[in-house]
């Protein structure tokens, strides 16, 4: 029930009494509805779902999954290089 | 694009679905419990990159297939009057109703139009005032601040030729009625990311402790279902029931106060009927009184329908995760996407259909 | 040169009717022939069209002297809008033809044209696609040398309905079509998937967005005649048109009993065009082209037809986006980006977005 995708918001103004932005997705812009986010501001990105923006995107949160994740993908290689008995590998 | 791409990245995707293989020692059963994550996981082929003992069913998570035949005939009785202009979301055009579906409908002269946003519905009204403009409001609690907000809308133009079809449905209360009912067997559940954007998670956490359940909110992109399914798996692994966060750049526990607002100005729970599964007490929204105005079902008279089901369809026992796609006889023969029986199967993201696109014909293992 | 107000549009035809079709001009009388006089014959000006026959009578090319074979093609053309960024219905009339033609090898010679046009379209319009299916047949090379025009009633035409027929002729040696696929051969593809659709979309503004995206419409026999100079064996040429790749490859799949294994990650598709995919719940290869091929070819012969294409001016981006496989027979199967897979259907219909 979620097609929900992320976009940037490159411009807002009011209309009709409702906050609205101009969101971009890689190349097509959609007029959208910031009413569920009034702290939005140009720059931000938002999850956007039948032309409303029902959540801003939290970017530490974002950086901080993907870095784990990587990270422990670097272990693993670390450890398995270990157990192979190679050298240590290089920082990447 | 930014926060699509980093989560399809298939070495991270490798990495997550090792750990989920690493953790896994018995045989789970797991549900998602949205059409969103079904059409993802079968699209991306990740629903056969799980470990064998991982059985992923496919919940009644998808807004169209639950929609009550019933409405839907009201949708086409409403259509089928000259001065209307139905307005609806473009899954919703091709699902069956007892004869016939909305695009049929719109060869007999019917003015059916796919709209992308509840607000461009609002605009036809504005845009054709001697004609009447019927939404057909259907969804969860994702689309209903939208839906919501069509109304208040409306209101606020003084829009007198705007009115609403309602049909939206909660998850927590279908939740309760898969797990009591007798013969369940569903042992996690992934949660539907973008439902709990706007929710939060606080009404899942009676569920979990009630149930026992382990219930991981999730997203949509693979490495956000993998990372879903592995938390689910090591929950179960360590016998723990809580309900955890794996869609945190997107989801927090209080979720989107002012879309909450919005529908709780609009909409009041009720009870409401899930199509192949039955009534649902409180897993519905209606309107408030003070909208009634606004209610299509009142304004058209429309409230008394003659419905029929196919007698073959299974959508129902596929809804609730009891049987798959391939378990029906008229499963790719007499049912196709070109020639649906039930919903499951018009629906993109219903489970019959996303198995027959998607390759998922010869059964288990093919 | 109607006469009458200053502020309607201008318009070629001396018979004063306030720059618009009416009834009279498809009922074959004086008015009919002073369109065809004054706008369709200045337009599509040839030899042939010249002699106004009720048949355009035309000498043997070389080709079928020497044992090549004709090769005739024929399509109805109805978009909305009739004009949208990138080209319109005149073009595509010409450029859907023509392209037939050059996926069976043909070189495109001549085509006809029909117009149903809606009582009350304005002849200024008429003009301007007219001119846009000049433009579109000198870029090809072919002439239109034949036509007729109808008129119907307001409200039955949507504008103007337009309708080619192509004659092309193929060289004796040519063996390319659908069923000639084999294992083992590559999948090519000349350029972006899904242009045209998501930019007829974007021009319809149901779904209210907007975006830079052109249509790709483009004759392609200039880039047919490149594949061939390069002397490799053209088993299969394909323009997906509506229903996108998915579909030009599971025609081409079922005919030659074969499997398409496509890969995900190599597939071409504008940041743009994937963006309103993404948005609207849209499989890119599901989406209509008019002016991009699919070519399948032995895999030695491969390197060189891929340099040909991105060579010429409307291969730029081509890129190599599959395989050919012996099993499944009539399957084309993705290799997703997540290393998984799944099997690409033709579209149902219409494409609808989706909410969820």
């Amino acid at each position: 029930m979620c097609l929900g995708i992320p976009g940037k918001i490159i411009a807002t103004a009011e209309r009709d009494g409702l906050p609205m932005g101009t969101v971009d997705f890689g190349g097509v812009t959609r007029e959208v509805c910031l009413a569920p986010v009034p702290e939005a501001r140009i720059g931000d990105y938002a999850i956007v779902h039948v032309g409303f923006a029902i959540s801003l995107l939290d970017e530490d949160e974002a950086r901080a999954t993907l870095e784990a994740l990587r990270e422990l993908g670097e272990v693993e290689e670390e450890l398995a290089r270990e157990e192979a008995g190679e050298p240590a590998g290089e920082e990447t | 694009m930014k926060y699509l791409e980093e989560y399809r990245d298939a070495a991270l995707v490798r990495r997550v679905l090792d750990e989920i293989a690493a953790t896994v020692t018995g045989e789970w059963t797991l549900m998602e419990i949205c059409g969103g994550q079904t059409h993802s996981l079968v699209r991306s082929g990740l629903d056969r990159m799980l470990p064998p003992g991982l059985n992923l069913l496919h919940g009644p998570g998808c807004p169209v297939c639950i929609t009550p035949l019933e409405m839907i005939d009201r949708a086409l009785a409403i259509a089928a009057r000259e001065d209307v202009i139905v307005a609806s979301y473009g899954d919703m055009l091709r699902v069956p109703g007892t004869s016939g579906d909305l695009m049929g409908v719109r060869s007999t002269g019917a003015d059916v139009r796919v709209v992308y946003s509840p607000l461009d519905a609002v605009t036809l009204a504005r845009e054709n005032p001697d004609r009447e403009v019927v939404f057909f409001a259907i969804g969860f609690e994702t689309t209903a601040p939208a839906n919501a907000m069509s109304v208040l809308q409306a209101e606020r133009l003084g829009l007198e030729n705007f009115s609403v079809l309602v049909s939206q449905a909660t998850v927590p209360a279908a939740i309760r009625a898969i797990m009591s009912r007798p013969g369940g067997r569903v042992e996690a559940f992934l949660a539907a990311g973008h439902v709990c954007t706007v929710m939060g998670w606080s009404e899942y956490e009676p569920l979990a402790e009630e149930f026992s359940l382990p219930i991981v909110v999730t997203g949509f992109e693979p490495l956000d279902l993998a990372r879903g399914i592995a938390a689910a798996v090591h929950q179960l692994e360590a016998g723990r029931a809580e309900v955890e966060n794996a869609y945190g750049r997107a989801v927090s526990r209080e979720g989107n106060r002012e879309a909450r607002e919005l529908i709780d100005r609009v909409f009041e729970p009720c009870d409401r009927t899930w199509r192949g599964i039955g009534t649902i007490a409180m897993s519905g929204l209606g309107l408030r009184p003070e909208f009634t105005r606004f209610d299509a079902i009142e304004r058209f008279a429309v409230s008394e329908i003659d419905s029929a089901e196919s007698q073959i369809c299974i959508a129902g026992e596929i809804l609730q995760g009891r049987k798959k796609p391939i378990d029906c006889p008229a499963f790719g023969t007499d049912c196709t996407p070109a020639t649906p029986l039930g919903a499951t199967m018009v629906s993109s993201e219903g489970a019959c259909a996303a198995y027959y696109r998607y390759g998922r014909r010869e059964g288990a293992g093919s | 040169m109607n006469g009458t107000d200053p502020t309607l549009p201008d318009c070629p035809l001396p018979h004063s009717h306030r720059g618009r079709i009416i009834l009279g001009h498809g009922s074959g009388g004086l008015l009919t022939g002073e369109l065809i006089e004054h706008l369709f014959r200045p337009a599509f000006a040839n030899p042939l069209l010249e002699r106004g026959d009720d048949a355009a009578v035309a000498d043997l090319p070389g080709e079928l002297a020497a044992g090549g074979r004709l090769a005739i093609s024929t399509d109805a053309h109805i978009v909305q809008p009739l004009e949208f960024p990138g080209g319109d219905i005149g073009r595509l009339a010409v450029c859907g033809t023509v392209n037939d033609l050059a996926m069976v090898g043909a070189r495109p010679l001549w085509l006809t044209a029909t117009f149903v046009i809606e009582e009350g379209f304005a002849t200024a319009r008429l003009e301007r696609l007219v001119a846009s299916m000049q433009a579109a047949a000198e870029e090809a090379g072919v002439a239109i040398v034949a036509g007729d025009t109808k008129v119907t009633g307001r409200g039955l035409a949507d504008g103007v309905y337009i309708s080619t027929a192509g004659i092309g002729v193929v060289p004796p040696d040519c063996e390319t079509g659908g069923a000639l696929a084999e294992p083992g051969d590559l999948v090519l593809c000349s350029g972006t998937l899904g242009d045209h659709g998501i930019a007829v979309l974007a021009a319809r503004g149901e779904l209210a967005f907007e975006t830079a995206i052109a249509s790709d419409i483009a004759p392609l026999n200039g880039l047919v005649e490149t594949i061939y100079e390069t002397g490799a064996a053209v088993h299969t040429l394909r323009d997906p048109t509506r229903g996108g790749a998915a579909a030009a490859l599971c025609e081409i799949a079922r005919q030659s009993g074969v499997a398409i294994i496509l890969e995900e990650a190599a597939l071409p598709v504008r940041p743009a065009v994937a963006g309103a995919c993404e948005m609207l719940g849209f499989d890119p290869l599901h989406v209509a082209n008019e002016g991009k091929l699919l070519a399948l070819v032995p895999e030695a012969e491969a390197p060189a037809v891929l340099a040909a294409m991105r060579a010429h001016s409307l291969g730029h981006e081509a890129a190599l986006i599959g395989r050919v496989e012996a099993e499944p027979p009539g399957r084309v199967v993705l290799e997703t980006t997540i290393g998984g897979t799944r099997i690409v259907d033709m579209p149902a219909g219409e494409l609808l977005p989706r909410i969820c």
